[in-house]
């Protein structure tokens, strides 16, 4: 069992936990996953650290509250455990060297932007960071990237309620021209990411995304997570989750992400029908 | 259910020991096609202690035991059975325990027709004394008994040496059970929520139901093993920090060949098209057959092709009738004759109607809006004999065909993951990435031994249990003062 020891919400649907993993946390890397089980008969679903301390022993992780395993991990408190926790999983994000680098982060997508800009910043590339949300309510993460020794902070949302009223390609189109970065990450929803790379791919400047396929295992032994990238089939946890975001087929990454949304649906009902809660 | 119990089962006398009666082969009773292919429940339903008894009593006892040498861990047959005759059930138990920790499973999944029973004397004339389910006759007494009066073998004094054990499938189980007998401290290392490896996540609860698993690897903890599930050595910790920080004196890696490959077809990506073992994990692991009382969920195909020949084909087809398919297809290369499959297996999946499309490779996967479609094969024959003895199949040309299908399981076996040799240098590799162990199970790294899958490629449980057990005692000679 993992006792939580942090929880925190961050906007409506987005929440922060942490939980008391020591192994784990000595060995966490920025761009890294972990695979977690609420309880016995629960599904094991990836969510990248957002953050961690080694000399405290614990990790923290933000999710949203989407179907049934994320709704229950929303009503868990300190004091309360979960069952399984697996990790560090995956390849960590390559931060050396990188120069001049924008980080992309989508909505959830700043969690893992989060630690990967902390990580690129103490290497000491120059960093600008790109927050995107729907509206200001979404944005999270804000002031922890305020506190970060950024070149930058550009916040954009969709409906202008927060920093400027774009997408987060605008602002990313726009350092490329100018020739103020040399490399790109994006992280967020697979649709953000695909138009992130298709912006820098016109500039030659290259573009790692952090893809979220299915997973089960997330140890290399089943291959749900097959993503197809430069035209090889690769496994998202084992060989990810960061790739070339330029070579990444998206569209296959989006369909296969749909596949079980009827029976997450199903989940969903008959665990709101059960607990009948309403959130 | 239908009883097939064809002795007329005549209660066996009291000593047959010299004087075996000449009853035939002693039928085990098991459900219905059509009752069992709608549900997980196990499929065979085991001797009962009169059928046992009756099969016991075939046995000659034969001076020169020939079935022991056909054993892969060399039980001894002999006298278990003849345990079994004189009614002495717990020494009979004990005795098989002395060379199988795991015979509720080995008695369920081991191809003994090729092994123990084909070297039964009796095998020459007529049938062979059904070694098998009288193994797993005895582990199931084992296991119904409380536990005061289970087979518990003897834990050895202390030696103040800790080993770590990777993977819990039957080579690590079986080494860590060794080790304990021996004196040394034993933590097992396992990935997944789950322990019991393939047993957990491969083998469907119809043929091996978990809760044997599990009541073994209970006591294995009963002997003192430490479980420690959720750890992923490689990740969480390497076989160099296992050896130094967290104070192991040796290690044995049992991590088995879980990597699933693909054919490297076009469509190969689409949805519906799973490798067996994400379906089986999702299914056997995940429960994903009590869905949505279980998390996990499965696509539930009513058309479903399984390319494949072996048991895990096998396991996969039959799983897919029992989750609702209306077709189901294997799809071979060979034929029946060339099926790697225990010849039990294809035999229950022919009864529960699944339908073999031989001499067929797959070429390409169609697809539409994202999901299978179907499966365009090449039809083949077969060519001349190969390296290994087993005739080639060759394409014909200008013969491909469709089979439409809406899910798609590619059972084509599975390599070395490299997750764990990765971060553990200074281990020897095979050109296709299995750990080098000598007959010993000793690696190149010094006090680091491998066996079962990951050393042999995939094999089958009794030969990784051999492997767990024959390293066990090689980390025993390394630990003692002294050795080197
Ligand atoms: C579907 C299926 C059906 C089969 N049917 C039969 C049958 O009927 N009869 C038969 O004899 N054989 C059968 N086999 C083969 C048999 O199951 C295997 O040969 C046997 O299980 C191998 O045992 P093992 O201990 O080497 O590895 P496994 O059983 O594969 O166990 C390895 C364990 O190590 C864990 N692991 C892997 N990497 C790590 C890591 N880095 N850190 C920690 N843990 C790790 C894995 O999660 C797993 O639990 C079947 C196999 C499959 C897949
Ligand atoms: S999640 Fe199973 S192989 Fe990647």
């Amino acid at each position: 069992m993992f006792r939580i020891v942090h929880t925190r919400q961050l906007s409506d649907a987005v929440f922060e936990m942490g939980v008391e993993a020591p192994a784990i946390a000595a060995k966490a890397r920025a761009g890294q996953f972990l695979i977690l089980r609420v309880a016995e008969g629960g599904e094991r679903i990836p969510l990248t650290f957002s953050d961690w301390s080694a000399e405290e022993g614990w990790i923290r992780f933000i999710f949203m509250r989407v179907g049934k395993t994320t709704h229950q991990l929303s009503h868990l408190q300190v004091g309360d455990a979960l069952t399984d926790v697996v990790g560090p999983l995956g390849v960590p994000t390559h931060t050396e060297g990188l120069g001049r680098v924008a980080v992309v982060g989508g909505g959830v997508g700043a969690a893992v932007a989060y630690p990967v800009s902390r990580a690129m910043c103490d290497v000491g590339a120059e960093v600008t960071v790109i927050l995107g949300a729907r509206n200001a309510d979404l944005l999270i993460l804000e002031d922890e990237f305020r506190a970060l020794p950024l070149k930058e902070l550009i916040i954009a949302t969709d409906d202008g309620s927060a920093g400027r009223k774009d997408l987060v390609t605008a602002p990313l189109k726009e350092l490329c021209e100018s020739g103020a970065i040399d490399a790109s990450m994006a992280i967020g929803p697979a649709i953000m990411m695909k138009f992130c790379a298709a912006t820098t791919k016109s500039y030659d400047v290259p573009c790692v995304v952090s893809l979220n396929p299915i997973m089960v295992d997330g140890t290399g032994m089943c291959g749900a997570c097959r993503v197809t990238v430069g035209g090889e089939t690769k496994f998202g946890c084992v060989d990810g989750p960061d790739f070339d975001g330029h070579l990444v087929d998206f569209e296959e990454l989006m369909s296969r992400q749909r596949v079980y949304t009827d029976d997450e649906r199903l989940a969903d009902a008959e665990y709101h029908r059960e607990c009948s809660c309403t959130t | 259910m239908h009883d097939v119990d064809d002795t007329g089962s005549p209660v066996p006398p009291e000593k047959p020991r010299h004087k075996p009666t000449r009853i035939p082969r002693t039928a085990m009773p098991e459900r219905g096609p059509e009752e069992r292919a709608r549900d997980f429940d196990e499929v065979t339903l085991g001797y009962t202690e009169e059928m046992a008894r009756a099969e016991a009593s075939r046995c000659l006892q034969c001076r020169n035991a020939t079935c022991i040498d056909g054993c892969p861990v060399n039980i001894d047959i002999k006298s278990f059975i003849g345990g079994i005759i004189d009614g002495d059930y717990h020494e009979a138990v004990a005795i098989l325990k002395e060379r199988n920790a795991l015979p509720s499973i080995c008695g369920r999944v081991c191809p003994q027709e090729e092994q123990c029973e084909a070297a039964c004397v009796l095998a020459r004339k007529g049938e062979p004394v059904a070694i098998g389910r009288l193994e797993r006759w005895l582990g199931d007494f084992d296991l119904a008994c409380e536990l005061e009066h289970r087979c518990v073998p003897e834990v050895g004094p202390d030696s103040g040496m800790r080993v770590a054990v990777i993977g819990s499938g039957p080579a690590g189980l079986a080494c860590a059970g060794e080790l304990r007998r021996f004196g040394h401290a034993v933590s097992v290392f396992e990935s997944l929520h789950a322990t019991g490896g393939v047993l957990t996540y491969g083998i469907p609860e119809f043929r091996l139901p978990k809760h044997i698993v599990q009541a073994e690897v209970g006591l294995l903890e009963e002997m003192g093993v430490e479980i420690r599930c959720d750890v992923v050595v490689g990740a969480t910790y390497t076989i160099d920090e296992l050896m130094t920080a967290e104070g192991y004196d040796a290690v044995f890696i049992g991590n088995g060949a879980g990597l699933p490959m693909f054919m490297g077809i076009p469509g190969e990506n689409l949805n519906g098209v799973y490798s067996a073992n994400e379906f089986l994990t999702r299914v056997n692991l995940m429960r994903a057959y009590e869905f949505p009382k279980a998390d996990t969920p499965v696509w539930r195909g009513r058309k479903v092709a399984v390319v494949g020949g072996g048991n895990v084909a096998m396991d996969a087809a039959r799983t897919a009738k029992r989750l609702g398919a209306e077709e189901v297809f294997l799809v071979y290369r060979r034929t029946e004759d060339e099926m790697p499959a225990r010849k039990e297996e294809v035999h229950h999946a022919r009864e529960e109607g699944v339908e073999f499309k031989m001499l067929c490779s797959p070429a390409e996967i169609l697809g539409k809006d994202g999901f299978v479609t179907g499966l365009v094969a090449n039809r083949m024959e077969l060519g001349e004999p190969d390296a290994s003895g087993r005739r080639s199949p060759v394409c014909v040309l200008g013969q491909d065909f469709t089979i439409d299908c809406d899910t798609l399981i590619m059972a084509i076996g599975t390599r070395a993951n490299p997750l764990l040799a990765q971060t553990t240098p200074d281990l020897e590799l095979s050109s296709r990435g299995y750990i080098m162990a000598d007959e010993h199970g000793a690696t190149s790294k010094r006090g680091v031994f491998a066996g079962g899958d990951i050393v042999t490629g995939s094999a089958t449980v009794i030969l990784a249990m051999g492997a767990g057990k024959v390293a066990a005692r090689a980390i025993d000679r390394w630990l003692k003062p002294g050795a080197e």
